[in-house]
Parts: structure tokens; sequence; C-alpha cells
């Protein structure tokens, strides 16, 4: 304890050196990465949503039942057997520029993101045939085909607009000055330093916001991290270590917010893309029930993560409404492991595992190597860098592939690009004309109880033939001073810094 | 000399085109493609099409080559990948961070390493030789990430003497500045301080062996005007010359230490840019390290071309 | 070979026996190598059997050294992980000299463009940062021990290519040489029977002292993922993953540190007293 609190003093000296610079009241965040370009038509990265977040407000957002609210829009109606979308938006609403951000600024914006070169938000909302001003605040979309979870696209990048003026006018520099219509607007980025915003005062919402200056800083060691936040050079930090949270909880100085994330983690499985699927891992399922008998996903979260991630044997966490509650997580049976094995014919299987380079998932794969061990697996860890990991997974060069992915609201992004035939994620080439069938009549349907049958049944399957074998969905810690209050924790992990505030000292 | 100076830039400009054909192949080196970590989560074919053409990636090696080359001859280092900086913009606003940290670092060497190689060379096999000799292998022998990890252990965590990492620009709180870069700086300086040391001792043992420095003896100055004044005033020009060439493990180094305390400055520019594949920003770190690298080469050769008159007769 | 050209070397390792700094380097650098062979006897437990009853316990009377975030006993990883570091250090310096000697050589020997191509080549990798230049070659090859070891080899060959260029300069113009050609010999057989012999005292030096600086690297490496591979033990990989629990575990960092910097400092003595004792200019 004595150590924590000289560490304390120690960067005590730093963060009052920093108060003193500025009067106002100014929100300092720390962040595990350096985000990508600011430009929400290209931006790809986790990270860069949270800086969004406070940078540009989008036509829809959604709250922490996974319902969606309006924002930039106020409501919105379906038409012609969900084919016809029309957004109504919010009156009197500016970008920073002071340009008006209304039904031709909405035309614009969905334009860019559809037809942008490098667009990250094309595939998103390329079922958008049409758009059409209707009247300064009406914008009618017609679609291609009926696709419900467009909705949910619009409260992420997809639904932030830009100003025309400034975005015609930077051109491809937009992301080093970004203009949007969110609560704070870009004063300036020192690349893995800081990106500083400030309180735009024209906000459409300024009432709920009680800062002058935002402040996000990139440190990526998560120790470093949180030992700023804990002698106040920081205010709020995001991804803090799942073993550094019983410390920090008992911390009286610290909040600690649990956000369980929208995605998961788990093991892709080489079942048909190129000659690695023959492994036995990949040619028989049973091997696959086997392997999934043989780990204990509860021992695991408890060393690695500290308890602290969900368990699953599904894509969709138990926060969606779409989240089959009658999948367990099964025990772990070694026996049972062992007969299936031997029923397979392979006593003594060996699975190479890719492992992206990231100190707790090699911690995983070890875990998984001694328990697999015991009923018979030779689990073999080819530990590669993502970047890496990625091209080979493409390519069908591995049998098994620790991936994780960071989630979507609707659970149509957890799911189909990742297990229908022609999804660009599937690496493992899963296919089951079943679950293609059924993964296109989802998207068509706008009822929720007969999405969540069909959504249930695809999961049911999953779980049987195993293409992904899901393991946890993790929870993003946030953590912040006792004097920050107001924070709302939303599944999808971002910090939202409308109502949020700051007690002076 | 300008025959000399002639001959040495003969050779400087055929090595900066293998260093521009090297840091270009680390492209090729580093497997993973760009466009593929680029595209983040969502990797659509069509959009990591077009990402290839943006940056050329889909051009045959040679033409990116030549296309790379052109822009560096043009002062355009082209534009980082993954935040669309110009790499020149990025390079500049790292260069005044490691190089506040590495020339404190060469304060740091210089105050320990000099004065102890001095020491060592007059008091040769005392006890202060003995003591000079492992203060060098001590600093020679630690890796130095590890007494990074150390250090911000016991001063910062245990002590709570200074900040474990992070850094302030001496422009925005000089004390700040200090504070955050002391320690990486120690960090850096100690394996630096052991080759001047070695240095300054060879070169210290070879001056007091010299004539002049005889004949001050014989003429009854004190021992320690012989010292100072006669012998080490000619040692310390090899010293600093070879001392300068130090820089290029100065940045080794930097890459490290960096790390470890988590310092915005070129190292960790250059690391995070290998991991994220922003090949550009990696070639234009490696371009111009290695060509500050050369050309401090070629001022220290015509420095020691300048004192040593043996080598100006040649 | 005539009977008088072992005793210069007898006469050699008589010189270094005589410096107690070098001798403590060669016990220090003999006893891992010792550790790193007979590990599997003396280790007290297995190096990649985990505990989950025993994760990051502090040392003690069980565990000497404590244990990792596995319930791994750390004393038995320090020992295995002798392995990794000793064979990384010889085995990589083992590739620059295979690389690097008949380079240099060649440049020394033959001279002109060939001497300029490989000179120029020696250069500029020279000049390019040696981490960076690993880190990019460890990257490419794919993150294991055996590509580390290459990535280090390669990067630390223009040192090799230089020494060996200069010794060969510097002999050639020594009479036996002169003698060897006046008498038509071929040149190869020159380099090979007489440049060669005198070379290799200091290339030997420099291997030495190479050799520690390459158990550096590779721990540099493994500290940034890019070495030894899990579960097996290397001290670099150890201190990655001690690094996310230095508040919580400071041992996981202190032992396998400590032993990187006892088997350099063992190779740096060792290599002082080698270049004492083969060149007595030097002293």
């Amino acid at each position: 304890m004595r150590m924590k609190r000289t560490l304390m003093a120690g960067l005590a000296a730093l963060a009052l050196a920093a108060g003193a610079a500025h009067a106002q009241t100014t929100l300092r965040i720390g962040l595990a990465e350096d985000p990508d370009a600011l430009d929400p038509t290209f931006a790809r990265t986790f990270v860069g949503r949270i800086v969004f977040a406070g940078l540009c407000d989008k036509l829809f957002d959604i709250d922490k039942d996974l319902k969606i609210v309006p924002q930039l829009a106020t409501g919105y109606e379906w038409s012609d057997g969900g084919k016809v979308l029309t957004i109504k938006l919010r009156p009197n609403v500016l970008f920073h520029d002071g340009e008006k951000m209304d039904a031709e600024a909405v035309r614009f914006s969905l334009d860019r993101h559809l037809n942008s070169p490098r667009s990250g938000r094309r595939a998103e909302i390329s079922v958008i045939k049409t758009i059409e001003v209707v009247d300064p605040l009406t914008v009618k979309l017609t679609l291609s085909t009926a696709f419900a979870p467009l909705i949910a696209q619009f409260t992420d990048r997809a639904g932030m607009m830009v100003s025309p003026k400034a975005a015609t006018a930077a051109g491809d520099q937009f992301a080093q000055k970004p203009v949007c219509a969110g609560p704070f607007k870009f004063v300036e980025r020192v690349a893995q330093d800081r990106i500083v915003l400030e309180k735009f005062p024209q906000y459409w919402n300024a009432a709920n916001v009680h800062f002058d200056r935002v402040i996000y800083r990139p440190i990526s060691d998560s120790s470093v991290r949180l030992a700023n936040l804990k002698a106040g050079a920081l205010d709020m930090i995001e991804r803090m270590l799942a073993t550094d949270v019983p410390a920090s909880k008992k911390d009286a100085k610290l909040v600690v917010v649990p956000v369980k994330e929208l995605g998961y983690q788990g093991i892709t499985f080489n079942l048909g893309n190129g000659e690695k699927a023959k492994a036995p891992i990949g040619a028989d399922p049973r091997v696959r029930e086997a392997f999934e008998l043989a780990i204990d996903r509860n021992v695991i979260n408890q060393v690695v993560y500290n308890g602290e991630y969900t368990p699953t044997v599904q894509a969709v966490p138990p926060s969606s409404p779409y989240h089959n509650k009658n999948l367990k997580v099964p025990g772990r049976d070694v026996a049972k492991a062992k007969a299936l094995l031997a029923a397979a014919g392979q006593k003594n299987p060996v699975v190479n595992l890719t492992v992206p380079n990231s100190p707790d998932l090699r911690q995983v794969a070890e875990i998984l190597q001694s328990m697999t061990k015991e009923a018979g697996f030779d689990l073999r860890i080819n530990v590669m860098e993502f970047a890496s990991s990625l091209n080979a997974a493409e390519r069908g060069d591995f049998e098994a592939y620790i991936l994780a992915w960071s989630g979507r609201p609707d659970p149509d992004g957890n799911l189909y690009v990742f297990i229908t035939k022609n999804g660009p994620q599937n690496y493992g080439k899963y296919f089951n004309a079943d679950v293609d069938k059924m993964m296109d009549e989802q998207r068509a349907v706008a009822d929720m109880t007969q999405r969540q049958a069909l959504l249930g049944k695809i999961m049911e399957t999953t779980h049987k033939d195993l293409p992904i074998l899901y393991l946890w969905h993790r929870t993003n810690f946030m953590a912040h001073t006792t004097k920050l209050t107001g924070f709302q924790p939303v599944p999808d992990a971002m910090i939202r810094l409308q109502g949020m505030k700051l007690a002076a000292n | 000399m300008l025959a000399f100076l002639a001959r040495r830039l003969a050779q400087v400009l055929p090595t900066l085109a293998v260093v521009s054909v090297i840091v270009f192949s680390l492209q090729l080196l580093l497997p993973g493609d760009p466009a593929l970590v680029l595209a983040g989560e969502d990797r659509d074919p069509k959009v990591l099409a077009e990402i290839r053409e943006r940056y050329g990636l889909d051009q045959p090696v040679h033409v990116q080559y030549a296309r790379w080359v052109w822009g560096v001859l043009h002062g355009d280092l082209g534009e980082s990948m993954r935040v669309g900086v110009p790499v020149g913009e990025l390079v500049m606003s790292k260069l005044p961070v490691t190089l506040q940290l590495g020339s404190m670092a060469f304060v740091i060497a210089c105050a320990i390493g000099i004065p102890a190689g001095v020491l060592s060379a007059v008091k040769k096999d005392s006890v202060w030789d003995y003591l000079a000799n492992a203060l060098s292998l001590w600093g020679l022998s630690t890796p130095n990430f590890w007494l990074g990890i150390m250090l911000i252990l016991l001063v910062s965590v245990q002590l709570g003497w200074l900040p474990p990492s992070g850094y302030v620009s001496p422009f925005e709180d000089w004390r700040q500045s200090l504070a955050t870069t002391i320690m990486p700086a120690f960090v850096l300086g100690n394996s630096i301080a052991a080759v001047l040391m070695r240095h300054t001792r060879a070169a210290m043992l070879q001056a007091l062996n010299q004539d002049y420095v005889r004949t001050a003896r014989a003429k009854g100055l004190t021992e320690a005007v012989v010292v100072n004044k006669h012998a080490l005033r000619n040692a310390l020009v090899p010293v600093v010359t070879l001392g300068a060439l130090e820089l290029g493990a100065l940045f080794s180094g930097a890459v490290l230490t960096e790390q470890v305390f988590t310092i915005p400055g070129f190292g960790k520019l250059v690391v995070d840019a290998v991991f994220n594949r922003d090949y550009l920003v990696v070639q234009g770190v490696v371009l111009v390290t290695a060509t500050a690298y050369v050309m401090l080469n070629l001022l220290a050769d015509v420095a020691y071309f300048l004192i040593n008159p043996r080598l100006r007769q040649e | 070979m005539s009977p008088s050209s072992d005793s210069p070397g007898r006469r050699a390792l008589r010189r270094l026996l005589r410096r107690p700094a070098a001798v403590f380097g060669l016990a220090v650098v003999a006893t891992f190598v010792a550790i790193a062979v007979i590990a599997p006897l003396i280790a007290p437990f297995d190096p990649i059997a985990t505990d989950w009853g025993a994760i990051r316990k502090a040392p003690g009377a069980l565990h000497w050294f404590g244990t990792d975030e596995n319930g791994r006993d750390m004393l038995a990883r320090v020992m295995f992980g002798a392995r990794a570091s000793l064979s990384a250090g010889v085995i990589s310096v083992a590739i620059s000299i295979a690389v690097g000697l008949p380079l240099g050589l060649l440049a020394g020997f033959l001279g002109g463009w060939i001497d300029a191509i490989i000179s120029r080549i020696a250069d500029a990798m020279l000049a390019c940062p040696f981490l960076i230049l690993a880190i990019a070659l460890a990257a490419f090859l794919g993150p294991s021990l055996s590509n580390a070891m290459i990535a280090i080899g390669i990067s630390a060959t223009p040192a090799f290519i230089r020494l060996t260029r200069g010794a060969t300069l510097n002999a050639a113009v020594e009479d036996y040489v002169e003698a060897a050609r006046a008498v038509g010999n071929p040149r190869w057989r020159i380099a090979v029977r007489h440049l060669l012999p005198n070379i290799l005292p200091p290339i030997m030096v420099q291997a030495t002292l190479a050799i520690a600086a390459a158990i550096i690297a590779e721990a540099s490496l493994s500290f940034l993922g890019l070495g030894q591979q899990p579960p097996e033990p290397s001290w670099g990989s150890m201190l990655n993953s001690a690094q996310r629990f230095i508040e919580q575990a400071p041992w996981m960092a202190l032992f396998p540190g400590a032993a990187i910097f006892l088997v350099v400092l063992g190779f740096n003595l060792l290599g002082d007293g080698l270049r004492d004792a083969l060149d007595p200019r030097h002293r």
C-alpha cells in the first residue's frame, strides 16, 4: 500500500503542474492506443471511436440497454416492406464551422461514406441505393433489399455527419482538422501524444456539456495508464488490466466501471480453407467437441482475467435481447473428451494454434495447451504478430486461430460476415446451408421475437458445428477518479461526455 | 584536404544509396499486408484494393522504390498510412524529444565516463582503476530495458521520487521535463559512459607515454598540470570523435528505453510503426537516422584528418 | 603446421589465466553453460508445468525465485532460460562469422570493385540502427528463437566484415605473405594458409564480446515478443510477461534480468581478458 501511495505522490507533482496551466475545466482521458485518422469515413480503430464520441454526433445512439435513441435525428420510419427508410432530423443543429446540419448535409455525408475510395463505411451501409432530400429536415433512403440492421449502423461511424463545406475544402486532409456536429470541436493533435478538443458553444445539447476542454492521451502501457490516473495526471482511463481491478476497487479515490463488451473472443477453426483444413481439428466435429470439453473457460477466466470476463458459447453477449439463454457453457469433462477422441480415431491429435502476439493471449494459449494435454491433445502454440496472423488467416494458413471481435449493437454484425458462406471474415470457410438461409431471413425481419427465434436457432447450430469456439465476452474496465461523476456505461464502451461533471479540487 | 574530402564523399554517396535500398527492403521484409492492418476490423476486399492503390502497394516493387526515392530526393518522405500525417512532419515532431533525451544521456555519459577513464589511466592498476573498470563493465552488461524497469520499480514505485513514465516538453515546464527524462537519460547514458570510459582510458594511457608528456614531467611540472594540460587535452580529441559515433548506439538504445518509459520519441515512433506496418514511417525514421549516422562518420573522419598530421601527408 | 605454432596459443592461455577478472568471467560463463546443459537434472520443477494454485507466489522455501503468472517455478525457468540465451548468443555470432569472415577476407584480399561493393553494403548496414534491423528481420521471419538468432546474426555481420577486412589488409603487407606470394602460391591458398591464422585472434576477441551483445539483443527481441515462444522460457520473454505485473510481482522481473546481467558480464570479462592475452600491444 505504501508503494502505491508514494507512486501517486511522485505523479502528483506532475498533475499539479499540468492543472495549474489551465484555469478552465479540462477532462483528461487516457487511451490504450493512439487512434488512426480522425475522419469518420476512413477511421477504422476502436480507440478512434472513443474520440469521435466527443467530436462527432451520430444520427442515432444506443442506450445502456442497446435501445436505439435519437441524436442528430429525431425519429425514423420504415416503409415499402423495409426497403424505404425515412429519417427526421433535429432542427437548428450546427456543425463546428457554423454550417447547418440539415438534410443536404446528411445526403453529402452518407454519399461520402458510400462513395469515397477506401471508405471504411461502405460495407456497413452498402444496401443504400438512393438518398433523397425530401425537405430540409427529412431524408429518404431507398434500399436495394430490406435490411433491418441499418438503423444500428447509424449509431456508429456511419451515422456521423460531417460539414460538407469543410470536408470539400479539406479533401484528403480532413482527418487533420475534422469538422463535425458533436459536443466538442477539434483543436490539435500531436501524434502518439495527445488529441485536444474544446467545447462547442452552439452544440444542440450544450446544456449537458460541463467541460471546457477534453484531452485524450494515448498511453499504451496499462500499468502506466493506471499510475497516471492514481496520481491525478488523468481523470479517466479505458481498458484497465483485469488483474489490476481488485486493488483499484479498494482504492477510495478511484471508481472502477466494468463495461461488458458487445463482442467476443473465440477460436476460429479452419474447416474448409485449403490444405490446413484437413487437420483433425478442422476435419472432425467430434475432435472440436472434445477440445471444448477439455478446456475450462472459468479457470482461464480466473487465472488470466481475474474472473472478470463472461464465459460464453455464442456470438451475442447477455446484454443483447438476442442472446440465447438456452445455450449453457459446458463443464470440463476430460473423460468424455477422451472418449470422443477415441471415437474419432484420433487419440493424440496435433492442433496448431495461431495466437496473436499479446501477453494475455499468450498466457491463455499456454493454459489451453496444458488443459487439452490431459485429454490427449498435442497443442502447439504458434505466436504471430497480429498483422501476419491476419494474412495467414486469409490465406487459410492456420488450423485454429484465437481471434476477437469488438462487437456491434445489432447481432447481425457479430455473425453474418463470420459464418455465412461468402462472409469476408469467414476465414475457416465454414458453410452450412441452413445457417446461410436463416441469416438472410433474419436480415429482412423487422419483428423482434421472430428475429430472436431465428438467431437463437443459428447460434444453436454453430455451437454444434463449432466453426468458432466462443470463449468469453470481454469486459472493458473503465476507471475514473471520484471527482468525476455522471459517466454512463453503455455496452459499446464509448465515453459519452454529455452529462459528465468534474468536481473542483 | 580536398582530395581526401572528395574520396570520402565518393564513399558516402554509394553508402547512402545502399542505405536507401536496405531501408526500402525493410518494407518487403515485414510480413503482413499493411492494407489488412489499415482496414481495421471490417476487411472489405474492395476497400483493401483501394487502400493498396492509394499507397501504391499494387505497383511492382521497383516502381514503388523509384517513387519513394523520387519523393525523398524532393524532401517528401510520404505519408503515414495510419494517421494520415506526412512522415516528415511526424519525424520533425518526434526529433526534439529524442534529441533532448539523447543529449542528456550524452552529457551524463561524459560526466561519468571521461573522469572515470582519466582516473583509471592516471592511477593505472590501482583500486581506482579496478573500480572504474568495474563501472564500465556494469554499464556494458546491463540490458537497457531491464535497468529501466528496475529503476521504475525502485525510484518511482518504492521511493516515489520521480514519475514512472511520460514526457513533458521543456518549453511547457522545464522542471517536469527534467523529472520525466532524467531516468531514461541515465539508462541510456549508462552504457555509453562505459564505452567513453574505455576510449578515454586508452587515449590517456597513450598520451601519457608521449614525448611531450615526458618532457613536461622532466621540466618539473606538477602531475596535475601534466595530466590536465598536456595529456587530457590531447586525449580528448579522439575520445570526442569516437564518442560522436556512439550516437548510433544511442539510437538503438532509445528504441527500447522509450518503449519502457513511454516517451513519445523516435524509438517509440519506429517500433509502433513496425507493429502497425506503417511502412513509410519506418522507412523515414531509419533513413533519417542512417543518414545522420553516415554524416557524423564523415565529420568524425574529417576531424581526425585535421588532427592527425600523419594522415594528412598521405 | 610447424610444432611451434601451438605454443603462442598456449602462451596466450597462460596469460589469460593469470588475470583474475578473466578467470572470473570464464567461471561465470562455464557455470551458466553447465546450468544450461544439466538443467533437466538440477531444476527443482518442470519449467512449463502450470499450477493454478500457486500463481505469482513470492520467493519462498518451496519456490526460491517465486512463481510466474501461470504458477510455474521461476528458478526452473531461469535455469532452462539459460539454454535459449546462451544458444542465441553463440549461434547468432556463429552466423555473423560464417557470413562476415569470408566477405571480409574477400574484400581485404581482392580489393578493387569487390572491396568497394562489400564495404559500402557493410557501411550502409552499420548506419541503420542495429535493433531496428533486427526487429524488422525478426518480424519478417516470424517470431521464434531460431529466427531471432538469424536476425541478430545478420544484423551483427557488418562488424565482422569490417574487422576481417581491416585485419586482412594489415596482414597482407607482412613479410610472410609477401614471401608466399613471391613463391607463386595461389591467392586462395595464401588467404586460407597464411592470412586466416593471423586474423583469428582479433576475430575471437570480437566474437566473445559479440556473444554478450547478442544475448542482450535476444533478450530485447524476446522482450518485444519476437524471440522465444511460449511455453518455453527465455529470459527476455520472462521479462516481457513480468512487465504486466511489475507492482504485484517484482520478482518476475528481477531474476531473469539478473541472469542476463551475470552472463553478459561473464562474456565481457572473458572478452577483455582474451584481448589482453592475445594482443599484448593492447595493454
